[in-house]
């Protein structure tokens, strides 16, 4: 592992990025890389800019500076028709859900199957039985999603996340809302993903429990400094920066909520 | 001041995007139907009923007004003309237009500051879609299309409402009424009230449409956003009628 790998592109790589909404900076200064298949947890207090920073790697926002390259194609530069494909070529989902209202769950994950492949009518029903199948919701496919609970509606949006089957898959937040059990079950159905496609996998998450389980890499983000303060495997953060607030976020001593 | 102009730019930008999407109307994939249905449905059918009744009642009001000012200089006929060419010119559009401000350009401002919240919206655009073709478009077909047959419903109510003022309190033969009708009207009134008709659909779903996407994000802005969809589209079809009207004046439509 530490061989230098100069030949792999990195799945995501993040350049002296600063990020914000108008002229407030939520999160500047920011480098990181995140090799193909790894799965990274990224962290910190509520508040600190997670979503955000997800939402600008998918593309949703252009960064107030710095770059940000997508198996190496830079998703700050790219425009129109590129861009889109290099959004789309992306899984995400959402801390709500972001379910479409007015189709039925079975739709919704159908949606991106029916927009951009070429797969047949019963082929895409097959598609998205699986996909339902993978998150726990095989009998809820003819559901309208105002009719699911919240975290039902999550692991529907996981599962339209999963249709078009992305090698770079980006959760937020996707345990918070769920009981231990189903919590836990994603978990594994991560490392199952990881595992079958080898995709690489970047979860925002608050659960300690998930981090250690599924987490090759922690990057932890500070709201007072706003930026990345530590990066590396949970069980070694924890000694690496004992003491600090780091280490008791995750060792879930004392005041962790910065 | 400064907040005019810059909200006349991200108007002006959002035109674009739509305008950009347009020929996504072209190719098969991205043409949808289902969705044009459902709102030709909402938007087009379901009017229909209180359309009808509201023309109706105002070209009774309109018959009762013009009778009594007709019968002072005892030229009751002329008042089919006065019904006929403010109902078709004037009123069965702009009829239409109200009720479709409050039943589909609010509802369209919901929907889309729903779906930010939810969103939605991010979610259509991390999966490649363009939110403006795959929401705006579909409306605009749907509203484009069913605001016109909407008008002409209107029309024949309006002028049926004129009528039964006009042979009751008038006295006017039926066939009278009928045959003067036929008679006065042209089809240029007919055309220009179904230009304009079209074009109220289109600044009232963009209206709505706007609002939606330009709504704060959460709940609040929600109902903000409907609200201005509804003063937006009032003021803009007013604003276009007088042009239209205008305009209209030197083709003699
Ligand atoms: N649309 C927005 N416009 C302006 N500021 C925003 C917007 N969204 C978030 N912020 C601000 O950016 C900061 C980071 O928000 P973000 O949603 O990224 O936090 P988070 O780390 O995901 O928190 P949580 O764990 O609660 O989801 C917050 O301080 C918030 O006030
Ligand atoms: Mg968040």
């Amino acid at each position: 592992m530490d061989v230098p790998q100069k030949n792999i592109i990195p799945a995501v790589e993040v350049r002296d990025l600063a990020i914000g909404y108008g002229d407030r900076i939520v999160l500047e200064k920011l480098n990181f890389t995140i090799d193909p298949g790894e799965v990274v947890c990224i962290m910190g207090g509520s508040g600190c800019g997670k979503s955000t920073l997800l939402k600008h790697i998918i593309g949703l926002y252009q960064p107030l500076k710095g770059d940000i390259f997508i198996r190496g194609e830079s998703m700050v530069n790219a425009a129109g028709e590129r861009k889109k494909a290099l959004m789309r070529s992306l899984g995400v989902t959402y801390q709500g859900g972001a379910l479409f209202g007015w189709m039925s769950v079975a739709e919704n994950v159908e949606f991106p199957l029916r927009e951009y492949t070429e797969l047949t009518a019963a082929e895409r029903r097959e598609r998205v039985q699986e996909k339902l199948a993978l998150v726990g919701l095989e009998k809820f496919g003819s559901f309208m999603p105002a009719e699911l609970s919240g975290g039902m509606c999550k692991r529907a949006g996981l599962a339209r996340a999963l249709a078009l089957e992305p090698d770079l898959l980006f959760f937020d937040e996707p345990s918070a809302g769920l009981d231990p059990l189903s919590s836990a079950g994603l978990d594994k159905l991560i490392l199952d993903l990881r595992e079958r496609t080898g995709a690489t996998i970047v979860v925002v998450t608050h659960e300690l429990d998930s981090v250690f389980t599924i987490g090759d890499r922690a990057l932890m983000l500070d709201r007072e400094r706003r930026t990345l303060v530590a990066d590396g495997k949970p069980a070694e953060l924890i000694k690496e920066y004992a003491g600090s607030w780091v280490g008791d976020f995750l060792s879930r001593n004392g005041t962790a909520n910065r | 001041m400064k907040k005019i102009f810059s909200q006349c730019g991200e108007f002006m930008i959002f035109l674009g995007a739509v305008a950009g999407a347009v020929p996504e109307l072209f190719r098969r994939r991205t043409r949808r139907w289902r969705e044009f249905f459902y709102y030709a449905e909402l938007c087009g059918f379901q009017s229909l009923p209180i359309v009808i009744m509201l023309c109706f009642l105002m070209g009774v009001v309109l018959g009762i007004q013009g009778a009594i000012q007709m019968r002072k200089v005892g030229t009751e006929i002329f008042m089919v003309d006065l019904i006929g060419f403010s109902v078709l010119k004037e009123l069965g559009p702009l009829m239409v237009a109200i009720i479709a401000t409050g039943r589909a350009g609010s509802a369209f401002a919901a929907e889309i500051g729903t779906m930010k919240v939810n969103e939605e919206l991010s979610a259509l655009r991390t999966m490649g879609s363009d939110p403006a073709g795959f929401l705006v478009l579909p409306k605009l077909c749907a509203m484009v299309i069913s605001l016109p047959l909407l008008s002409v419903c209107g029309d024949a109510a309006g002028i049926l409402g004129g009528m039964c003022v006009g042979v009751s309190v008038l006295e006017i033969p039926v066939a009278a009424y009928w045959l003067r009708t036929v008679d006065v009207l042209n089809i240029a009134a007919l055309t220009g009230g179904l230009v304009k008709s079209a074009v109220y659909a289109i600044l009232i779903t963009l209206a709505g449409c706007y609002c939606g996407f330009t709504s704060s994000g959460d709940a609040q802005g929600v109902g903000r956003g409907a609200t201005r969809a509804v003063v937006m589209s009032i003021f803009l079809v007013v604003i276009s009628d007088a042009v239209m009207t205008l305009l209209f004046s030197f083709i003699g439509w």
